[in-house]
């Protein structure tokens, strides 16, 4: 009878990630998700041995998971993924010492080495999703510098870390004692601390997919242990997940997952520009906000490029404000997201509904680029690298080969920035010396204001 | 031996099937799969559950209900956060 319930659980939460194939039947999905972990948790009770510990745990954890889940600002939500994916590893380390400490000896047989394997595996992928969540966390939530930790001989300390956890594994399999498991605990911990210390900000929405899928192998690797089907079936959903997202962000940065994971990219600013001369010679087109609405009021289509800067300006209001305008206007309003803007897969898509931008008219990358040729104007809000056309015509630059939004193909492009200071990686940008470029210098929030303040000027009379 | 080649198959299929479905989800709603998915991870609440035993004292059983605590955080805070922001998906 268990087992058909788990079976039941484990179809609702293949359904539930089914439905987020679309915003229509995505709401059912997660009541569906919802369905599959209370036929879960009410099918585990009978085997349950101690209630009253399971009913206090679950209802004090449960109401601080809604009172985070209300409270969390949408620009916060990497944090909140980042710190629920350490929950999970902290609880495979839980239950996998726990799982250990249940039946700490017995006869060497195939079986017990398994078993033994098993548990070993559960506790260090559990430990390294922890630290290195933490770590994560601390790094979005900058409580930790965003900067790549560099030191020398670094590769070398973390192979030295793995192969001494290997060596735990045989120690802990031969005495079947609690130490080398608590010191490969710690061994793995340690590796997870350096491992994500050592990514770059810029990789972060790489770093949290990857831990997203270890939390889901953590979760397997406890189902192992427990001998459970269906930890195994949710733990395999979870990280083939948090693979293809990582995988997804790897080419949208055209980054190899190793050269992400080995870490150190953006940690020396790159040399000077050899172009940077005849940029300062040239200098940029600077326009008004008046200018901007004017053309604004005149264009036919208009797209929209957002980075996670509007986001960080609040200005998401005040651009679905200013859509609004034009739309009546009658020009055609589009918002073009790259695969990397913001800083978790999908980010700014979820920042724009909360503005109640309606999704239709958010396209991603692939879908927007043939039309750039055809836009009027295409304003830049807050994005950079992701705009830069070096990533395509420059094979020095350190974006080559990046697949970028290619707005410099519109008639014009306004970007909306504070200064000419490079971005994130330290890049500089040639679309801002572009002559079909026009600078708006500027804070994105109170430049978007102003253009709202005068498109309002026309469309009222 | 035959239970653990039994658990190996059940966890490679459920790897394709995550692969075939996870393709299947628009970039527009990847944040929504990642807290769904962190709320769904909290099925580690299960193995908790398991390995609590009678004994409230025993350090078996304190490992588990902290393990319970957390995982309860996961699943509350992951499903509930994932219906705040699909709400936010309007088409008009």
């Amino acid at each position: 009878m268990v087992e058909l319930a788990y079976l039941a659980a484990a179809v609702c939460f293949v359904l539930s990630l089914g439905g987020l194939s679309g915003p229509s039947t995505a709401r059912r999905g997660n009541t569906l998700g919802i369905v599959g972990m209370a036929i879960a948790l009410v099918a585990t009770l009978p085997a349950t041995q101690s209630l009253a510990a399971f009913a206090g745990a679950l209802v004090a954890g449960g109401i601080i998971g809604a009172v985070l889940a209300r409270r969390v600002a949408m620009t916060a939500m990497p944090e909140l993924v980042a710190i629920l994916h350490s929950f999970v590893g902290l609880a495979a380390v839980l239950v996998g010492v726990a799982g250990y400490l249940a039946h700490p000896h017995g006869a060497l047989d195939a079986l017990r080495v398994i078993h033994l394997v098993e548990c070993f595996l559960g506790v260090i992928i559990g430990s390294l999703t922890f630290t290195g969540s933490v770590i994560a966390f601390g790094k979005l939530k900058e409580l930790i510098r965003s900067r790549p930790l560099v030191f020398p001989f670094r590769h070398g300390v973390n192979a030295l870390l793995a192969l001494l956890t290997l060596a735990c594994l045989g120690w802990f399999v031969v005495a079947q004692a609690g130490l080398p498991l608590y010191v490969a605990m710690v061994l793995f911990g340690l590796l997870g601390v350096l491992l994500v210390m050592g990514i770059g900000g810029a990789d972060m929405p790489v770093v949290v997919s990857m831990l997203n899928s270890y939390s889901g192998w953590a979760a397997s690797a406890t189902g192992f242990l427990l001998g459970n089907d269906l930890l195994i079936i949710v733990g395999a959903l979870v990280g083939s997940s948090g693979a293809i997202l990582s995988y997804i962000m790897c080419k949208a940065m055209n980054r190899s997952f190793v050269s992400v994971i080995l870490g150190g990219f953006g940690a020396e600013a790159s040399g000077p520009d050899d172009r940077a001369e005849a940029f300062s010679k040239k200098g940029v087109n600077r326009a008004g906000p008046e200018d901007v609405a004017e053309m604004l009021k005149s264009a036919r289509s208009v797209i929209i490029v957002p980075g996670y800067g509007m986001a960080v300006a609040q200005a998401q209001h005040a651009v679905r404000e200013m859509t609004e305008l034009m739309q009546k206007n009658g020009t055609t309003v589009r918002f073009a997201i790259h695969p990397v803007a913001g800083r978790l897969p999908g980010h700014m898509n979820v920042l724009l509904a909360e503005a109640n931008i309606p999704y239709p008219i958010v396209l991603e990358m692939d879908e927007i680029n043939p039309d750039m040729v055809e836009t009027d104007i295409v304003l830049v809000l807050g994005a950079n690298d992701i705009v830069n056309p070096d990533a395509l015509e420059n094979p020095k630059s350190a974006l080559a080969g990046m697949p970028v939004l290619e707005v410099w193909k519109a008639q014009t492009v306004v970007t909306v920035k504070r200064s000419l200071n490079p971005g994130f990686a330290g890049i500089d940008n040639p679309l801002y010396y572009r002559d079909n470029t026009l600078m708006l210098f500027g804070d994105a929030r109170k430049m978007v204001d102003s253009l709202v303040a005068q498109l309002k000027g026309t469309v009222s009379h | 031996m035959e239970a653990f080649v039994q658990h190996i198959t059940v966890f490679v299929l459920a790897c394709f099937v995550g692969y075939q479905v996870v393709w299947k989800v628009t970039p527009a709603l990847h944040t929504p799969l990642m807290s769904v998915t962190n709320a769904i991870s909290g099925i580690i609440v299960v193995g908790a559950m398991l390995s609590l035993s009678p004994e409230l004292s025993s350090a078996q059983t304190i490992l588990a209900t902290v393990a319970i605590f957390v995982a309860s955080i996961n699943v509350a805070g992951g499903f509930l956060v994932t219906q705040r922001m699909l709400g936010m998906f309007r088409k008009k």
